[in-house]
């Protein structure tokens, strides 16, 4: 029997190898309507007039829509109309939506509307949107509707700032021998789910909207839809079947707001919304920005006294989940190291950039770019090993995080051990530059990371269990499948404990918002631990009923009675006891009378002890627990060509408990190739009006086949007390110091500090040279 | 615009269907024969997610219109039915979100049908037309390898 820690194979596999997994916008009704989008070609610019008379004369057309009468949304501030009517502020951004019979239709009624633009001066950068005389993406920024605690500063670009401040800062740079100041930038970026996005909606004659939709967050999309249009949560369905890939970018909220809108205007009909690539790439929310600022100071034999960090995040056009994401950056400001003194500014800006959506590591690697490479280079000024000042400043149980949370020997994974493991298996000692020939050199680079989640402090994930007559179990869950093999995972725990064959317990991939239990969405690597508690509870709320049952008809105490090969027994004599099957739907006594009835088991979890931040401080607790670990890449340089080869990439996490082994590797190997992606090739160019030159896969190209290094991985297992098995996350973890590892192996290749990603021949090429753009 | 009656041949069955002159394969293939294993994943050729095999080779059905298609033999995932390569996917976890499998289990399909005893080049430049987004390679690499070398690297991880 397979448990525990073996690599079962994922639940829905031959699904997926048969072509019969269904994804949102394989299933289609008759005589539903498509929507198309207009979007804009302008980053920001006025509009003067939409002229849809002649897209209203196709035959087939049923609605033209313009987003007049709409009310603005957003998750945090109100500042985004679903449909833009007076200006647009990003390229891609939606004008007008053209319901019709078909999709060619659609689009080709979407070609005839001509909207006149007046482009305005764009901002490109957080820097720029910064400057006293930068143009104002949003002209009234303080007099949107906005969650409490959020603060846009008037006539400006900055919706929100987070501050922290822990220990004393005067006295840390006293303190401080050695400083550096080094400052790091990158573009926004996309997520490229293989399944570009799509959702479709109706609504029944009783008020109800049932949305299908490619999203990590329905049950999100059921709370949205009642905060912005008010229709009573009850009457919202939301259906998520498999998804083609998340990575974050599924976590907000767009979609399944237009595909509504088309659905009211054309009497509640079923319509779909589907996302071209181009579409899903800058009309979708993307993968922030950040321009950063980290100063450093430390002893001369290397110790950490000082950190002082500015973080300016890309918010884009709109602020949705932006002021989230910098927040998370200020939480774990720093890497996981032991500094008595933080300070941390962190901006979510406005520009003329498609708005940001979570991404995989949710701020962190984005953060670590910055941070990881200031370390390298303190290091350098130090003459210190770079591993060996990470050993040195390593934080550990006892000390506390820049949110001020003083951490234990659950609450954090073991730094030094993922650095002494991961040393040895980079053959660190080998030396960090080896020279091959006089025109290649090969490099290694080190990064550590850390994460902890920050998403709600009231979270919750609940799980159902309900019982087969053959005794067999099938588990509901709210967790979304995106590919991260949860639902399995959670299906292996659920044997486990109810000590059956995995193959027993039947999942349904599904989530549907009606009949699932409610998990608050799929991400922040928190499947495994929320609906993991979840569904154990269920388990045991079964086993109790188990036994309760069995307990009257063997006649015996419930605490004599165990479980075991799908039986409920006595203790004492294990032959005396009742098959699953012979109660799981109530028994049958021999004269027809019957007692009990179908076991349903339930369970639900909701984070404990966290807090909100401290407005002046910081000060708070935002997640259960921090995981860790430690990565390396060696790359072979061509000096002649400035190009390179990604040669051994090796990831050392401290998840905890391994949980599938195969799946938690497929998880960190695939985190990895996305990190090396994001930090050696992945970025939007934007022209100089602040358009996306390369919104499609030729030319925005992510790592094919033949592309990755060799994947070293090993996992540490220092137990998160309160987590199933004492499993931590394992979803992100590989992805977040591939950056700065990258960064930090090409600059001692090149011999130059690169600050900016993607680390691509060009870049490094001008660095080295000193040629601007 | 006015539709056209044509014959295809997918996966050994023949079908008639009423189509546009522009539709693609990929279109005709999940719109009118109810074949979604197929994937849109870009319409442009870049991504493989629509992978199918027409003939002996591998094509882009995004790529190709469906009246193209006529006298030919397609074969699409729906045709695969316990085949070499979707076991071995399955056996090296070679996918996670699945959605761009079909493109690949097809295209080794059809690189195992005509290059059995493909060297790594080779493996290369053929699985360079498709993407995948979840996993880093490793696991489709060891389940391609699997396939062509008749299991001999099946053991070595």
């Amino acid at each position: 029997m397979e448990n525990i820690g073996d690599s079962v194979i994922r639940k829905e596999a031959l699904e997926k190898v048969t072509g019969k997994a269904k994804y949102t916008h394989d299933e289609r009704t008759k005589g539903m309507f498509y929507a198309k989008k207009v979007i804009s070609p302008y980053a920001h610019a006025k509009m003067t007039a939409k002229d849809t008379s002649e897209a209203r004369k196709v035959k087939g057309v049923r609605a033209v829509i313009t987003g007049e009468n709409l009310p603005l949304i957003g998750e945090e501030v109100r500042d985004r109309p679903p449909i833009a009517t007076d200006k647009v502020r990003y390229h891609g951004e939606v004008v007008a939506l053209v319901v019709a019979d078909t999709p060619e239709v659609a689009k080709r009624a979407a070609n005839l509307i001509h909207v006149s633009y007046q482009p305005l001066p764009t901002v490109q950068s957080p820097s720029h949107a910064i400057e006293a005389n930068a143009p104002l993406v949003h002209e009234n920024v303080a007099e949107y509707e906005k969650d409490e605690g959020i603060e846009p500063i008037p006539k400006s670009n900055i919706s929100n700032h987070t501050k922290i401040r822990k220990g004393d800062i005067e006295k840390g740079w006293r303190e401080s021998e050695v400083t550096v100041d080094e400052s790091f930038s990158f573009s926004p970026s996309d997520h490229t789910a293989m399944e570009t996005r799509s959702a479709k909606a109706e609504i029944k004659a009783n008020g109800s909207v049932v949305i299908d939709t490619s999203s990590q967050a329905p049950f999100m999309v059921k709370k949205l839809m009642n905060d912005y249009f008010g229709i009573e949560v009850g009457k919202v369905i939301v259906n998520t079947p498999l998804v083609g890939g998340g990575y974050g970018g599924k976590a907000s909220v767009q979609q399944e707001i237009l595909a509504y809108i088309a659905s009211k205007a054309v009497g509640g009909r079923q319509v779909e919304v589907f996302y071209s690539r181009e579409e899903d790439m800058i009309t979708a929310p993307c993968h922030i920005g950040l321009d950063a600022k980290v100063k450093l100071g430390a002893t001369k034999e290397g110790t950490l006294k000082v950190a002082e960090i500015v973080y300016l995040f890309d918010g884009g056009a709109y602020s949705d989940k932006a002021i989230h994401l910098s927040r998370a950056g200020a939480v774990d400001c720093t890497g996981p190291y032991k500094i008595d003194h933080v300070k941390c500014d962190s901006y979510s800006v406005y520009t003329n950039h498609p708005y940001p959506a979570p991404y995989r590591g949710f701020s962190h690697s984005e953060v670590l770019f910055a941070f990881e490479r200031t370390m390298d280079i303190l290091a350098k000024k130090l003459h210190i090993d770079p591993l060996q000042l990470r050993e040195k400043n390593a934080i550990l149980p006892g000390h506390t995080t820049p949110t001020q949370v003083r951490l234990n020997r659950s609450t954090i994974g073991h730094v030094p051990k993922c650095i002494e493991k991961v040393k040895k298996l980079i053959n660190w000692d080998e030396g960090e530059l080896v020279e091959v020939n006089d025109r290649i050199v090969r490099a290694k680079g080190v990064s550590c990371l850390w994460k902890t989640s920050t998403i709600p402090t009231d979270s919750t994930s609940g799980a159902i269990l309900t019982f087969n007559e053959d005794g067999t179990v099938n588990l509901m869950s709210g967790v979304v499948e995106i590919g991260t093999a949860t639902k399995t995972v959670l299906a292996q725990m659920v044997a486990d404990r109810l000590r059956i064959d995995v193959r027993d317990v039947h999942v349904r991939m599904k989530v549907d918002t009606q009949t699932t239990p409610e998990h608050w969405k799929t991400v922040a690597s928190r499947g495994t631990f929320m609906a993991g508690r979840a569904a154990l509870a269920a388990a045991d709320d079964a086993l109790t009923q188990l036994k309760k049952i069995a307990s009257t008809i063997l006649r015996a105490r419930v605490d004599d009675l165990d479980v075991g090969n799908g039986r409920v027994f006595l203790r004492e004599e294990p032959s005396v006891g009742l098959e699953f099957k012979d109660i799981a739907y109530g028994y049958t006594y021999p004269n027809g009378n019957a007692i009990g009835g179908q076991i349903i088991g339930r369970g639900n979890y909701i984070l404990r002890h966290l807090t909100e931040l401290d407005p002046e401080t910081g000060k708070g607790n935002p997640g259960p627990e921090w995981s860790v670990g430690a990565q390396a890449i060696e790359v072979e340089f061509d000096r002649r060509d400035y190009t390179y080869k990604m040669l051994r990439a090796a990831s050392v996490i401290d998840v905890g408990k391994v949980l599938n082994e195969k799946s938690a590797r497929g998880q960190v190997t695939g985190a990895m190739s996305m990190g090396l992606a994001f930090g050696g090739r992945e970025t939007f160019v934007f022209d100089e009006q602040a358009r996306v030159l390369n919104p499609r896969l030729r030319t925005y190209r992510p790592i094919h086949y033949g592309e990755h290094p060799e994947y070293i991985v090993e996992f540490v297992e220092t137990p998160h007390i309160d987590a199933p098995y004492g499993a931590r996350g394992a979803g992100e973890q590989g992805l977040l110091g591939m950056p700065a590892a990258l960064g930090n192996a090409l600059s001692t290749a090149v011999g130059v500090p690169l600050r900016q990603l993607p680390l691509t021949p060009e870049l490094i090429w001008r660095t080295k040279e000193g040629i601007g753009e | 615009m006015t539709k056209v009656a044509v014959t295809l041949n997918v996966n050994g069955e023949e079908s008639e269907v009423l189509i546009r002159p522009a539709d693609t394969l990929l279109d005709v293939l999940r719109e009118n024969l109810g074949l979604t294993g197929s994937k849109p994943g870009c319409l442009n050729g870049d991504c493989g997610a629509c992978t199918v095999i027409v003939g002996k080779k591998p094509m882009k059905s995004c790529l190709m219109l469906a009246i193209e298609a006529v006298d030919q033999n397609v074969t699409t995932i729906e045709g695969l039915t316990d085949a070499t390569v979707q076991r071995a996917f399955v056996e090296h976890f070679a996918f996670q979100c699945g959605y761009c499998t079909p493109g690949f289990i097809m295209n080794v399909h059809s690189l195992k049908e005509n290059h059995p005893e493909a060297d790594g080049e080779t493996i290369k430049s053929w699985m360079d037309s498709n993407i995948c987004r979840c996993t880093g390679y490793e696991e489709i690499e060891a389940a391609v390898k699997s396939v062509l070398y008749g299991g001999q690297e099946h053991h070595k991880r």
